[in-house]
């Protein structure tokens, strides 16, 4: 992985002598800590296919004894049901995906604007963008619901796709990364008599495919993850997405945690999925997002 | 430009408005007028014995109590898993991404998930905690002060990664020429940290802190999940009652005022954190 114990003078001498023994602590405490994150995972994973009895019987079998998807089909049984996990499944597939959609266009639209083009009243906009920032969302809860209302969306997805798109941070993160592109190209472009939108979509977007990844990844997460507004704003049981459906699921079978843990394995998986694949976005977004503080 | 301007408009902008003007009104969804009052709802907010009183600050201090108990934690144990992560050894990408993998995961897994592993008498914990021959009944969602171990050891597992990855970029961005400098002074390990690390985390370190704090007082879904408010709803969050205040029993406007005092706590909190850094400094 590094390079470092091959060069002739390994960068600020971490091999010191004596090292065996700090290098076996070390990988302890790191077995340690990962067995804590995982653990708990794999128990999720193990108990959803396990029968209700054996899901609640002690000592604990980490591997099912009786391997059974009994608890998924449960879940997943069509019809009128009052936890439809797929619908709900599909649900938030869809908000998540369109509001990802909608982040990117409006956001990168509005973040090029404010970082290149002159316009009177420039300066005060992006001030008051970044402003909002600032601002605890729970101030947003009331009127918001007042307003989904009025256009009609309460239990619906649109209240769950559309107002979050308006959130500040995008247009800010790609603002950031526009003025940091050097002027040259957009220059050239301009004299060749390409206009604004041209120059937007041929030669800007295609050059900020790592933050628009980036954005379109935390957007993702973001929404997939959203609690606290779907509870509130999703009321009939097939309109829900699956974090409010997961409290309904948890409520409508109590004792029965292998049917649970097969919904928290449901919204887990794309999650993880998008994680594995695109670690590096998120990783690196999660860091930027720091420095920027 | 426009499309964003629209949804900003409509959906932060106005509100920050429209919210304050409901909080001056007696703002009840379901009747149909909506007679102004002033600032009656903030009034009843500080005055002992209105219908609100009582059980706002009780939320608030449930809040806080969160708060005060998970951001020491969530400051220092994330530090202490960056530096361990910060030593060059095969493997670190990997322990990286797994440490991170549980804030991928939304709160509603994390709580259905540690309810389980902390139900009394079926749960993984108390059994292991049997196992070593520690008590293996304690009743992690509805008693004090379990419940709070509960909300916030849930949460630290939670979130740790994220507060780790962001303290991980501040110590790659230290000059390791400053390190080297300090161990030619003969600096040991533990002078090297306060000498060289920690002041060259000072901002990383004041954003943390504001974020975390902030999130802190936005829990609510590990409570909705796992203790549910438990016992007698001491550990019911602000954010929960308010939300419940103003979208259950509509009462808005009261609602309203209610998160814009919430509001103005933080506000408080993050300059003061703010000027303490800056006092620091100078």
């Amino acid at each position: 992985m590094e390079e470092s114990t091959t060069r002739a003078a390994p960068k600020s001498g971490r091999r010191e002598p004596g090292q065996l023994g700090r290098l076996v602590l070390y990988y302890a405490g790191l077995i340690l800590l990962t067995v804590i994150f995982v653990a708990p995972l794999l128990w999720m994973l193990s108990t959803s296919f396990k029968t209700n009895v054996e899901a609640t019987q002690l000592p604990p079998n980490w591997i099912p004894e009786e391997f059974t998807t009994e608890s998924y089909s449960k879940i997943f049984k069509t019809g009128e049901s009052q936890t439809p996990v797929l619908r709900w499944f599909l649900n938030s597939m869809v908000a998540a995906s369109a509001h990802t959609v909608l982040v990117l266009v409006t956001a990168s639209m509005a973040a090029y604007a404010l970082a290149r083009m002159n316009f009177p009243g420039r300066r005060i906009l992006f001030a008051t963008i970044i402003g909002t920032l600032f601002i605890p969302t729970f101030v947003f809860i009331m009127p918001n619901y007042l307003i989904v209302d009025t256009f009609g969306w309460l239990d619906t997805l649109l209240a769950v796709i559309v107002p979050g798109a308006a959130g500040a941070f995008g247009v800010f993160f790609l603002r950031q990364f526009f003025l940091s592109m050097p002027h040259e190209l957009e220059e050239a472009a301009l004299i060749d008599g390409a206009s604004r939108l041209q120059i937007f979509l041929r030669i800007i977007l295609p050059l900020s495919k790592a933050p628009l990844a980036t954005l379109a990844v935390l957007s993702f997460l973001t929404n997939w993850n959203d609690f606290l507004w779907p509870v509130y704003v999703l009321f009939s049981p097939k309109s829900l997405t699956l974090p409010p459906g997961l409290s309904i699921l948890q409520n409508a079978y109590t004792t029965d945690y292998a049917v649970v843990m097969a919904g928290g394995v449901v919204a887990s998986i794309p999650v993880l999925l998008v994680f594995i694949l695109a670690q590096k976005y998120v990783i690196q977004g999660v860091s930027r997002s720091g420095l920027k503080g | 430009m426009a499309p964003y301007l629209v949804l900003f408009g409509i959906f932060i902008l106005f509100p920050v408005f429209y919210g304050i003007w409901i909080s001056l009104h007696n703002w009840d969804y379901l009747l149909p007028g909506k007679p102004w009052v002033g600032l009656q709802n903030y009034v009843d907010l500080f005055t002992p014995g209105s219908t609100t009183f009582e059980p706002f600050w009780q939320s608030m201090e449930a809040t806080g109590k969160f708060t005060l108990y998970s951001v020491p934690l969530l400051v220092v144990i994330p530090l202490l898993v960056a530096l361990i992560l910060n030593e060059r050894f095969p493997g670190r990408t990997f322990f990286r991404v797994i440490y991170f993998a549980p804030y991928v995961l939304g709160v509603a897994v994390i709580g259905i998930l540690w309810r389980y592993l902390l139900d009394t008498n079926v749960g993984l914990v108390n059994y292991y905690l049997g196992q070593l021959r520690l008590p293996n009944n304690i009743p992690w969602s509805n008693e004090l002060p379990w419940a709070w171990v509960t909300l916030v050891g849930s949460t630290v597992w939670w979130t740790l990664g994220f507060n780790a990855v962001i303290y991980l970029a501040g110590l790659q961005d230290i000059d390791p020429a400053l390190y080297d400098a300090a161990k030619v002074d003969g600096a040991n390990r533990w002078r090297r940290f306060l000498h060289v690390t920690l002041p060259g985390l000072r901002p990383i370190l004041l954003f943390v802190i504001t974020v975390t704090i902030l999130a802190s007082a936005n829990v609510f879904g590990q409570a909705y999940l796992i203790t549910e408010g438990a016992p007698s709803d001491e550990t019911k969050p602000a954010i929960w009652y308010i939300a419940d205040q103003g979208l259950r029993t509509f009462k808005m406007g009261s609602a309203a005022a209610m998160s814009y005092v919430l509001a103005l706590f933080l506000a408080v909190i993050s300059v003061a954190n703010f000027a303490l850094f800056r006092y620091r400094e100078d």
